[in-house]
């Protein structure tokens, strides 16, 4: 049997990006930060489908909730291979606004496993998956460490409390990638070639529910100086800890 | 306001971070009902945590949606207009499927109490912090484990048998690999870390640094070029791609702390770096600093620590 794969993709800050906020701290300041594609969404969720692809036969597609500015990052995902992209034209608001527009489209689209990384390096929120797994009435494995296919059935491994979950999951399902998974690829000269005529279908938002919104952003308070402590004494460093951290 | 507090059981007992979202949410100043699945000891320990009602849902599940249909009827039955569950490899599970349920926003991973209509989480990696308003009548928050302590003077709590209509299950657990013979707490509940990097040398030479972890009762991790040389395991590797840890004391010997790895490690509360390098970048993220050889200093540290007895 051949499968159909969904892969969520999110445009996400490189992680040397400097972190600002403009607009009274209500809006990121994308000024001069370089986007990459989210590295669990990449490295976990769409080399995972690929290889599945391989193996097993059927088609490869990304969807992105996102303005014009995120193709770079889904003409990525098209370089290292996969066959098409979905990009609905909207603004992601929050978890709940982006995966009711993912799901939107993706009911119509029969997918037998949809992907994504287990969080995005920005929102750090975990949550699409989930919500797109009980908006598409299928089964979800979250923090996925690997997944593989037979008939009608997914199995995968999972992060749980001490060590790891083997678990089964029938189709259609919803896996959230997390290390293990798979290994990165970078692609080649004719993937990034190929991947600037492979399809990208950019669709108008369906509905859409926002639950929450950010009212500010903050920085962090600057960390205090390093206290040093000499290599010959670390009993001094034990003492610091124990009267001064309180945290021996 | 009401609060229904999904609380993860092992062995009958509440979870450490089940606790943590029943005391969050008690010190929001909710009235708190806690919903337990599974084989329950007494309240499990929720009525101490703050929670004045227990319900009980004897029926063992393990699919995650199923958990979510039941926790969402709970929430309805219960009035609760606020859901609180551990932003753990459960709550990450269960909440977002209770959020659509309910048709309510969601607010994962917080790190302070609910203020007026907003919270605040921890966004970019830990590289800044993000005040979000709930715009919903309900919401549901996950609670960023070892954030906020556990109150244990409540009075024990009434215990009601629960049932809702759970659906067809579409996962089961089918195995489990532990990765904690040693009986050392799994990282991401871990309260004390000991890490370290290339600057071991080898996985030979990992000795010292588990010397120091058992002498601090701390879990063991590494950076990533360590998992991936397959010096040590995957499920150790903290940082940005591996996992993000937030223990109270967290020691890093040999690691550089180039950004993807602090992006795992900034919400540590103490963090102690050693290293050779007195310009390696952890200097700058540590509150503690030695410069110096880890084969040196680990187990002068582990001396050190085995004197306070």
């Amino acid at each position: 049997m051949t499968m159909k794969f969904l892969v969520c993709i999110s445009k996400a800050p490189d992680t040397t990006s400097r972190i600002a906020f403009t607009e009274g701290d209500t809006q990121f300041d994308a000024n001069g930060v370089q986007f990459i594609v989210n590295p669990y969404d990449e490295w976990y969720a769409l080399v995972r489908a690929l290889e599945l692809k391989e193996q097993h036969g059927g088609t490869v597609t990304t969807i992105t909730v996102g303005e014009a500015d995120c193709d770079p990052v889904i003409r990525k995902a098209l370089a290292i291979g996969a066959d098409d992209a979905v990009r609905i034209d909207a603004q992601p608001q929050d978890a709940l606004h982006t995966a009711s527009l993912i799901a939107n489209h993706a009911k119509q689209g029969g997918y037998d496993v949809v992907l994504c990384g287990k969080e995005t390096i920005d929102h750090n929120g975990s949550v699409v998956g989930g919500m797109l797994a009980e908006m598409l009435d299928a089964a979800y494995i979250s923090l996925a460490t690997s997944l593989d296919l037979e008939g009608g059935t997914a199995k995968a491994k999972r992060e749980a409390s001490g060590g790891l979950e083997t678990v089964e999951a029938s189709l259609p399902v919803v896996v959230s990638s997390a290390k293990g998974m798979a290994e990165q690829r970078i692609p080649n000269m004719r993937g990034i070639m190929a991947a600037r005529t492979k399809p990208l279908q950019v669709v108008a938002p369906e509905g859409g529910t926002q639950g929450t919104s950010v009212a500010k952003f903050e920085l962090p308070p600057a960390k205090g100086d390093c206290k040093m402590v000499s290599a010959d004494d670390p009993s001094e460093l034990v003492r610091l800890l124990r009267e001064e951290a309180k945290v021996l | 306001m009401n609060c229904l507090a999904f609380v993860p059981t092992k062995n009958g007992q509440a979870t450490k971070a089940g606790l943590e979202a029943v005391s969050y949410a008690t010190q929001c100043g909710a009235s708190v009902t806690a919903l337990m699945v599974g084989e329950l000891n007494g309240d499990g320990g929720a009525g101490a945590a703050g929670a004045s009602k227990v319900l009980h849902m004897a029926e063992a599940l393990q699919d995650e949606g199923q958990i979510a249909r039941v926790v969402a009827a709970a929430a309805e039955s219960e009035g609760a207009t606020l859901v609180v569950a551990p932003h753990d490899h459960v709550g990450r599970a269960v909440a977002p499927r209770v959020a659509v349920r309910l048709g309510a926003g969601m607010v994962p991973g917080v790190t302070g109490l609910i203020d007026g209509a907003s919270v605040k989480r921890n966004v970019f990696s830990g590289k800044a912090m993000a005040h979000v308003r709930m715009d919903t009548d309900t919401t549901v928050v996950t609670t960023t484990p070892n954030a906020f302590g556990v109150a244990s003077d409540g009075a024990a709590a009434s215990v009601e048998a629960f049932h809702a209509e759970a659906g067809e299950a579409r996962l089961s657990v089918t195995g489990f690999e532990s990765s904690s013979e040693d009986g050392s707490v799994p990282l991401p509940e871990a309260v004390r870390v000991v890490s370290a990097g290339r600057g071991l040398k080898g996985p030979e030479n990992w000795g010292i640094v588990e010397e120091l972890a058992q002498a601090m009762q701390a879990t063991t991790a590494c950076s990533r070029p360590v998992s991936d040389m397959g010096w040590r395991p995957h499920h150790e590797h903290v940082g940005q791609t591996g996992i993000t840890i937030r223990p109270d004391l967290y020691i890093a010997a040999g690691i550089s702390g180039a950004i993807q790895h602090l992006a795992g490690v900034n919400q540590s509360k103490v963090i102690v770096a050693i290293n050779t390098d007195p310009e390696a970048p952890f200097f700058k993220a540590a509150d503690y600093g030695i410069v110096g050889d880890a084969f040196e200093v680990l187990p002068k540290l582990t001396a050190a620590i085995k004197d306070l007895g």
